[in-house]
């Protein structure tokens, strides 16, 4: 009786996270303009975008502002995890531990709008920067950062602090205990941050608006300003191709994961049953 | 002073391989390692055995160099390394928890101390050859860490360490991480290892039989202090307190007063029984002392111990008390009674068991006499 009751909720979640998706994904496929009357199949609008400057300007753009950001992310966000983890004891500690959390809690709105108003100091007084693709670049790496440490930090808390003992015990210099050991060890989370806070920087509107100049906008700026005009099947035929791209990319990945993990967990049953054979033998 | 250790520090004194000279390290007011002075000589390998905050992994970790001492001074060879960085210090650490690194192969963990003291490539495929053939994991080469038993993961971290030919090597509970029955194959397996490459080896246990089985030493911490220093049967047969004395093995204990007190022997009044030693002690008449006696000192037996049977204690009356079995223990090589004097006090006592079938059993609820011989009781005063 339960399990039945159990299954309905489940479903029904389903159905709320689900279906919505599904009705973008359907009519992307329709041949009518209209976005919620049915005209036939076809994959006119996908040809649409394809010629759309507009649109593939805005995607370029996304990619190459998604790509800086995660990769200037997961550098400083490695530098500030390393300090907070390692150096119990700084000048400024709390201050800077409190800066680094910030951006995850304060309201974006209120990071975009005083990025702004620094950004249009700075112009005033030297000149520059202009608003454009480094201003976005700069601001999303601004929480971007914070995520990274967050994830980083995680990592490298739980990671047995005798192995870099041992490097050094070994013979390695600090910085060489660093990138031989702590780097290989902390890999995986750095890559985790570093495809979170791309996704992050590719889907962000408030912060982005914010910051973007004539002539910048992003993919989801572009979407934004469509949806405001008035709906229409180029935009479900844009969100299909991302959640396409997404899936297929989710997917794999955790594919790879598991067989990773189910391979490591066969490896160490199989060392574990010769050892006991060992030591029979 | 200055004289003194610019004297026993000298190059080729190989009583003083390593010499602590009032060595402490304070974490926040808190003596961690209190004023420690060690010498140890070349090729021993040394026990720091006592309960966890004893400060033993503190005093290792400093030899280490992973932490700095707070005052003293330690010398290896005749060189002062208590400032040098962990880097460039001729020890090396086998971890606890191996700290074998997950991302490299067996033979690469083996090579990466090598690797950093940038030995050409043909010497240090011959040196990681060799160590692999030491611990005999040779065929296991190209596995990682985790494709390993935990006691192949404690050879690989062996080689590790022994392949830089460190003049000294530590070991931080060598055997903790692994299950009872490859602990006792693995120690004796470890001594020889360490023996055949002839490294000076300091270890850090809280095990007692762990340090008693491969040191050559041991030096039993408690509170940042040594409390003893010797080597093993000195230290179980004559423990210096009752720490010590605890510590190590099973102990019975009994609280006394000096009666008679003669160069060559000493008798001494407790509620169970009256002691006869059969040494001298440095105390006077009437001196508050505590006895031991280890467990498998006494004797039981169901009639009143004859002259004969203990000739050593001399008069009769002395070193044995009536009580009752309280409590049997079987250990299979061994068992422990539970005896119960007639004071009230209950004693350990263990017999081994050569035989398969025993020709007396011992029974709860009997009545026994238990005895044991004067050179068998250790006075210790304090």
């Amino acid at each position: 009786m339960d399990s039945r009751l159990g299954k309905t909720w489940l479903i029904a979640g389903y159905v709320f996270l689900y279906v919505p998706i599904l009705t973008l994904i359907i009519f992307s496929f329709n041949a009518s303009k209209m976005v919620t009357l049915w005209g036939g199949f076809s994959f006119k609008w996908y040809g649409v975008i394809a010629h759309d400057s507009e649109v593939v300007n805005g995607f370029f753009l996304s990619m190459k502002i998604a790509l800086m950001t995660a990769t200037a992310s997961v550098v400083l966000g490695t530098l500030a995890a390393f300090a907070m983890v390692r150096y119990k004891s700084f000048f400024g500690r709390t201050v800077f531990f409190s800066h680094i959390n910030a951006p995850l809690v304060v309201p974006e709105v209120i990071t975009g709008l005083s990025l702004l108003l620094f950004f249009v100091m700075c112009e005033r007084l030297f000149g520059m920067p202009e608003r454009g693709m480094f201003t976005i670049w700069a601001g999303h790496t601004s929480f971007g950062l914070s995520y990274a440490a967050v994830i980083i930090q995680s990592r490298l808390l739980e990671l047995d602090k005798s192995l870099e003992e041992a490097a050094m015990d070994l013979g390695c210099r600090p910085f060489q205990v660093f990138y031989l050991v702590t780097l290989p060890m902390i890999a995986q989370s750095l890559m985790a941050a570093w495809l979170l806070t791309f996704t992050i920087s590719l889907d962000d509107v408030v912060t982005t608006a914010f910051l973007s100049g004539p002539g910048s906008s992003t993919l989801p700026l572009v979407i934004l300003s469509r949806a405001r005009l008035g709906l229409d099947p180029t935009v479900n035929a844009i969100a299909t191709i991302t959640v396409a791209v997404v899936a297929v990319g989710v997917v794999a990945g955790s594919l790879w994961m598991s067989r990773q993990e189910r391979r490591r967990a066969a490896e160490q049953s199989a060392a574990y049953r010769e050892g006991m054979q060992a030591m029979g033998a | 002073m200055a004289d003194s250790v610019a004297n026993s520090t000298g190059r080729g004194d190989s009583s003083q391989f390593l010499k602590i000279d009032r060595l402490s390290k304070h974490f926040d007011e808190v003596a961690a390692v209190d004023n420690v002075s060690l010498d140890i000589k070349k090729g021993e390998i040394f026990a720091l055995l006592g309960s966890s905050g004893c400060g033993k992994s503190t005093l290792l970790r400093m030899l280490a160099g992973f932490e700095m001492p707070s005052s003293g001074n330690m010398y290896l060879d005749g060189e002062d390394i208590a400032k040098m960085p962990p880097y460039e210090r001729p020890i090396n650490m086998m971890f606890q928890s191996y700290a074998l690194f997950p991302h490299l192969t067996v033979w690469e963990n083996v090579a990466f101390g090598l690797k950093r003291d940038r030995m050409p490539k043909d010497q240090i495929a011959e040196r990681v050859e060799a160590m692999l053939g030491i611990v005999k994991l040779k065929p296991f080469a190209k596995r990682k860490p985790h494709q390993l038993s935990g006691g192949q993961q404690q050879r690989v971290a062996l080689a590790r360490c022994l392949a830089k030919r460190p003049k000294l090597l530590l070991l931080d509970e060598p055997l903790g991480a692994l299950d009872r029955k490859l602990r006792e194959e693995t120690q004796f397996e470890l001594v020889n290892i360490i023996k055949s490459v002839g490294v000076t080896c300091a270890m850090v246990t809280h095990d007692q039989e762990e340090a008693m089985i491969m040191a050559d030493r041991i030096a039993v911490m408690q509170e940042g202090r040594f409390l003893q220093v010797g080597h093993p049967r000195e230290i179980y047969e004559t423990p210096s307190c009752l720490f010590v004395a605890g510590f190590i093995g099973d102990v019975n204990l009994f609280n006394g007063t000096v009666e008679v007190d003669e160069p060559d022997h000493v008798i001494i009044g407790s509620p169970e029984c009256r002691h006869f030693v059969n040494h001298g002690i440095t105390g006077t008449i009437d001196m508050q002392v505590n006895i031991a006696l280890r467990p498998e000192k006494i004797c039981l037996q169901e009639i009143e111990p004859t002259i004969e049977q203990r000739e050593s204690a001399a008069e009769h009356g002395y070193n044995s008390a009536r009580g009752t079995i309280d409590g049997i223990a079987y250990f299979g090589k061994f068992t422990q009674f539970h005896v119960r004097l007639e004071s009230g006090k209950i004693i350990k006592a263990s017999r081994e068991n050569t035989a398969r079938h025993e020709e007396t059993q011992l029974e709860r609820g009997q009545q026994i006499y238990a005895w044991w011989d004067g050179s068998d009781v250790v006075v210790l005063t304090n």
